[in-house]
């Protein structure tokens, strides 16, 4: 066994494995950039050593920084964790030559799997089930509007190094192929170095479902079963789960067969993942087909642990090392059901745009479950930064529990105690996800989420028993903090009078909260909540109905934002002495932006697409801009004439800046 | 007997409607509630005790003797906020349009000088058209007579001004003299002339909304400390405001109770300054982790925000807090940052409330904009302030202290009482840049030479420890501990006692 090794990784993946090989004695290597020079696996690892500035492309995604930082240090292997250089062969090749180990997959499995054309040929002869597709090398838009043609709409073009959603679009018609070509082309060339493309056709009502196999170096390779991955936001998975509740017994069994064929026709060893689609249309199950192969641990796989009790990184670890799988497939079951969501730094009030910045307040939620387990794998702190420079992922909350229903249950109540404050992000939508009623029945597609949230996503509804609930926790908190103020030192009389009733307003609807001992009214019916809250607390652990209720609260000038179950809105408290008066106040118009082209991240604008006095029309394309990778292109939402012009090309941007006005 | 009293409740229940149904509801049309209903919010249920309910004008001329409404346009009396005493007027625009008459003024200075005689702060509501015409001359001196008392009751209550109408020509002079002043959005305005007087003579048009609104004010203009959505949010905020403030001058700092610990550490802090010099971070963050519960009411947030100035709480005590804000400006101080900050610091100091400040700063703003308008008397507004306060000084170097910012921000020798110091702080007499093009000019052609010489400055110059080595810097902290320093800090300060020379008073450079 290897006695130190080196991650070449940062963030929560470089944390998780830390963990495991310092729980199996090996002492670790850290490598950072600048912007990582404060980060938690800095702190975490044994030792660090920095590797170059804060672009990726100039430290992490530099093979000879790597093998340079493991002779530094005397680090015998090397894992790659996700993304990275986790799939380049020529690194595991190079990393070879000079006698250090890569905990990974053989580099020709990584080559073969590596190349979309390549590993569906291989696929395909492997006896795997593919999709109808283009095989080979694409000229040009002309060429390639041929193609998909042939192949009939939709279609879906992907750049051939691509993964992880970056370099992938959509095509309905021909239109969108002259459109989105070029640009995926570019967004290959600028994320992977390569600018292929390929384009397949695209299934309907298409389920994500990947299997998880597991080698060693002495010809022994099994699958871990299946994980679900059907809920993503432009092929960016969100929600993952294990088992999916579509796949039955059987055809597990015939997805994991072909799974291992594929690994065992290449040669593989280590961890990997076989990527396949699935038409959930098809309730015989027939009907799945290799997407593709990813030749690394995936971000997911917590899921698959959690339900196999296997340690897929030690795994990783034991293999490089030369030791022969300790189980075989027989002895690989499925043991309740795990769920993990995503935690990103994205507003998914303001169409998921990409948020970044400082982690003012971060307090991930506790384990503390009778029934199940929740795992929380992050890489950042309170005071800590989500960067520019990479993947907006903040943490990875992963349940367990018996049931999905259970874990899905876990999974609102830690979301709900998750505090975030900072970046945007998505804990709202999440919770909504969870509760929402599809996915509790399983009926999920990877179009789930433009489907159910076509415009946009505006919270979580909730019932009205719940606002009742706000409302009386808003009454109490409101009671609560005006009964301290009234203990303010150098009183005329003593403390005056209680201040009685009090009025909670949510969404214009008003309700009459009264407090007395030991009993809360809402408009004069009885609310059952019980929950203690000292002032200045923004977290509140309640109980409603004898269920947990957690809900998060902000204080605001007249009265309290509270936020649950993805529910969050500002609850108006008047006392109820003179809330009527509230009827004379006049709503204050907000001004009209819809002039305006308003940045809606920071980054950088690529291009212009128009110039001052140009005419516009709605949907036309105004500006494009490079955030997190991916190019954005902000289009007009009305029509009219540019009057000015802000900004030029090249230009930083930050958020709300004013691009450019229209007459 | 009966009938008497009979006759009292009818005379009440008159004064009580002030200018008639029809006015109330036109007032409430405006979206403004009426001077009673003001009054009614703003202090604590049932404790307001109104005084001069039967006033009325004394006017005899253009046959305004035909016309009198008791109580005459202004409301006047005392009452609690959170049980402790203070004294209010509210001009009642539904009487003659709330303006102000001899009467009228007798019934506001009747009020301020109980306020300034027992020692508990005055608030006015300000909604009037201005002076009663009707009167003259009479109604000027009224003004005058309030101006006198605004003055006197300075330093000894505190004085805080809601603009909740117009306030327009003289009347401006009153809530100008004030500690602060809220305004509501929309409806309230501030001018000397109005519009139709600007228009007459410059030939300027302009809406009584860009010349005097809540928002020119509140960051153009910096009259205005806080905007406020409406009548009820700005009363509201007038409770919360108010429980920051001491009654007088004379008073012990109001204290209540909290949760937060003394000695919390946040870890965060820690990372708050970002690696490159170059980069800004928000000073909020500090301030809201620093005070009790995160509660921070911020004053004059819009305008000159590169300096940030507000009320906090330490262990349930009042402290004023003034912050550079790299943000905004790098943190500069210039004319409109230096005055706001003075006010507030002078503010503080007359009411014996502790003062934190937290040092960020480049310098001073460079350019003709900043001197051609005065920022050397400008910024020794804030210096005279700072030099001049007695009240407990603890001050927390972030990162930059240049130059003679430095030195203005409560410095050691400004009498500062715990002068502190993060590991990040750079105390120098500019950055490493600019000193080194000076000191070395001869290798000014050499960039590898100065490149060297830069790097050797910042070795020296770029941390605390020159200044502590001087004692200018008590302590250099951990971050994380800042609010345990604090606490700890002004504990020990508590009975600080520290006396200027006699003088009949200072001569700041106003």
């Amino acid at each position: 066994m290897f006695s130190k090794i080196l991650i070449a990784n940062r963030g929560e993946i470089a944390c998780r494995i830390i963990r495991t090989a310092r729980r199996m004695g090996i002492a670790t290597v850290a490598v950072y950039s600048d912007a990582d020079a404060r980060s938690p696996h800095v702190k975490l690892a044994d030792e660090a050593v920095h590797i170059g500035p804060s672009p990726a492309a100039q430290s992490y995604l530099l093979p000879e920084k790597i093998i340079a930082a493991c002779e530094q240090t005397g680090a015998e292997a090397v894992h790659p964790g996700y993304g990275f250089l986790s799939e380049r062969a020529s690194f595991v090749e190079a990393l070879e030559a000079e006698g250090i180990a890569f905990i990974g997959p053989p580099p020709n499995a990584i080559a073969a799997m590596g190349d979309k054309i390549e590993s569906k040929r291989l696929a395909a002869a492997a006896g795997v089930n593919v999709v109808p597709g283009f095989v080979g090398e694409i000229e040009d838009t002309e060429h390639a509007v041929r193609i998909a043609g042939e192949i009939t709409y939709p279609v879906m073009m992907k750049a051939s190094a691509g993964g992880g959603g970056k370099g992938m679009r959509l095509a309905w018609s021909e239109q969108d192929v002259r459109e989105g070509f070029e640009s995926v082309k570019r967004e290959g060339l600028n994320s992977f170095g390569d600018d292929r493309v390929f384009i397949e056709k695209f299934i309907e009502s298409p389920r994500h479902i990947e299997i998880q196999v597991l080698g060693d170096r002495h010809g022994n390779i099994v699958h871990l079963n299946e994980r679900e991955c059907s809920i993503q936001r432009r092929h960016q998975k969100v929600v993952e789960e294990a088992p999916s509740p579509f796949v039955t017994p059987e055809m597990r069994a015939r997805m994991g067969a072909q799974a291992v064929a594929l690994a065992r026709a290449v040669g593989y060893h280590s961890a990997g993942t076989v990527e396949l689609i699935v038409s959930g249309a098809d309730p015989t199950g027939e009907s799945f087909y290799f997407l593709e192969m990813n030749t690394r641990l995936q971000v997911e796989h917590p899921v698959t642990e959690a339900i196999t009790g296997i340690d897929l990184v030690e795994q990783m670890i034991r293999v490089a090392a030369g030791e022969a799988l300790p189980f075989t497939q027989e002895d690989i079951g499925i043991d309740g059901c795990a769920i993990e969501n995503r935690v990103y730094a994205e507003d998914p009030y303001r169409g998921f745009l990409p948020s970044t910045g400082r982690l003012v307040r971060y307090q991930p939620p506790q384990n503390g479950e009778e029934q199940g387990y929740v795992r929380v794998d992050d890489g950042v702190t309170e005071g800590g930064e989500v960067s520019i420079f990479y993947d907006p992922m903040i943490a990875k909350l992963i349940t367990w529990a018996p049931t999905r229903d259970e874990a899905a249950d876990l999974q609102l109540q830690a979301l709900d105690a998750f505090r975030i404050e900072g970046p945007g992000n998505n804990l709202h939508f999440l919770s909504a996800l969870m509760q929402h009623p599809r996915f509790r029945a399983g009926e999920l597609t990877t179009g789930f989420i433009a489907e159910e949230y076509s415009e946009g996503f505006t919270g979580a509804p909730a019932s009205p028993e719940l606002l009742r609930a706000l409302a009386a926790m808003a009454g109490t908190i409101v009671t609560i903090d005006a009964d301290r103020a009234r203990r303010i030192a150098g009183q005329l009389n003593g403390p005056p009078a209680a201040p009685g009733d009090w009025q909670a307003t949510i969404d214009g609807q008003d309700y009459l909260v009264s407090i007395e001992e030991d009993a809360i009214t809402v408009d004069g019916e009885p609310v059952d909540i019980a929950f203690e809250y000292t002032p200045g607390e923004r977290i509140i652990f309640a109980e409603l109905d004898g269920a947990a209720l957690t809900v998060q609260v902000a204080p605001r000038k007249l009265g309290y934002t509270l936020a649950t179950r993805g529910f969050s809105r500002f609850v108006r408290t008047l006392n109820a002495r003179y809330a009527a008066l509230s009827a004379h106040m006049i709503e204050k118009e907000a001004p009209d932006l819809s002039r305006l082209l308003i940045c809606p991240m920071p980054g950088l604008l690529v291009a212009l697409h128009v110039a001052e006095g140009d005419a516009v029309e709605p949907g036309q394309p105004l500006a494009t801009v490079e955030a997190m990778k991916m190019e954005n292109i902000l289009r007009a939402g009305k029509s009219g004439t540019i009057r000015r012009i802000n900004a030029s090309a090249g230009a930083s941007l930050a958020v709300d800046a004013v691009i450019l006005e229209l007459d | 007997m009966s009938a008497n009293i009979a006759e009292m409740e009818r005379r009440r229940a008159a004064a009580l409607l002030g200018g008639g149904q029809d006015r109330i509801d036109a007032q409430h049309k405006r979206g403004k509630l009426t001077a009673r209903e003001r009054v009614d919010v703003l202090l604590d249920a049932g404790s307001f005790e109104e005084l001069d309910m039967y006033v009325e004008h004394n006017c005899t001329d253009f046959g305004m003797e035909a016309q009198t409404v008791p109580g005459d346009g202004v409301v006047t009396g005392s009452g609690t906020i959170n049980g402790r005493l203070v004294f209010v007027y509210a001009q009642d625009f539904t009487v003659f349009g709330g303006s102000l008459s001899e009467r009228h003024a007798q019934k506001i200075c009747k009020i301020m000088d109980m306020a300034l005689k027992v020692g508990a702060p005055v608030i006015g509501l300000s909604d009037s058209g201005g002076a009663r015409i009707q009167e003259g001359v009479a109604s000027l001196g009224g003004y005058a007579e309030v101006f006198q008392r605004n003055v006197l009751a300075s330093g000894v209550v505190p004085q805080l001004s809601l603009i909740m109408g117009p306030c327009a020509g003289g009347a401006v002079y009153s809530p100008a003299m004030t500690d602060f002043i809220f305004m509501v959005k929309g409806t309230s305005y501030m001018f000397v002339t109005g519009p139709d007087v600007v228009k007459t003579v410059t030939n300027e048009v302009v809406t009584q909304e860009e010349l005097g609104g809540a928002t020119t004010h509140t960051t153009k203009t910096g009259v205005a400390d806080l905007a406020l959505d409406n009548d009820l949010e700005a009363l509201v905020a007038a409770r919360r405001f108010f429980d920051f403030l001491p009654l007088s001058n004379r008073s012990d700092l109001p204290e209540r109770p909290t949760a937060d610990p003394w000695d919390r550490i946040e870890d965060s802090l820690d990372t708050l300054v970002p690696d490159n010099p170059n980069h800004p971070y928000d000073m909020h963050e500090l301030v809201r982790k620093v005070v009790d519960e995160g509660d921070f009411f911020e004053i004059q947030p819009d305008h000159a925000a590169n300096i940030i100035i507000g009320f906090g709480r330490v262990e349930g005590r009042t402290v004023g807090v003034v912050a550079n804000q790299p943000m905004v400006l790098a943190g500069c101080l210039d004319i409109n940052s230096s005055k706001k900050a003075a006010r507030f610091v002078r503010f503080c100091d007359c009411f014996n409330i502790p003062i934190l400040t937290f040092v960020d700063v480049p310098g001073f703003l460079p350019g003709t904009a900043q001197e051609h308008n005065g920022i050397i008397k400008h910024g020794a507004k804030l210096l005279y302030a700072y030099a001049e306060a007695t009240v407990p000084k603890i001050t927390v170097i972030t990162r930059k202290a240049y130059g003679g910012a430095y030195d203005v921000m409560a410095s050691k020798h400004l009498r500062g009482d715990l002068n502190y110091a993060w590991p990040t702080a750079e105390i120098a007499v500019m950055g490493a840049k600019g000193a080194v093009e000076i000191i070395f000019r001869k290798d000014a052609g050499d960039p590898e030479k100065i490149a060297q010489r830069t790097k050797e400055y910042e070795e020296r110059f770029a941390n605390p420890f020159i200044a502590a080595s001087k004692g200018f810097i008590d302590e250099v902290i951990h971050p994380h501990s800042t609010r345990r320093r604090i606490a700890l800090g002004l504990r020990k300060l508590r009975h600080k006692q520290l006396e200027n020379p006699w003088k009949k008073h200072g001569n700041p450079p106003l």
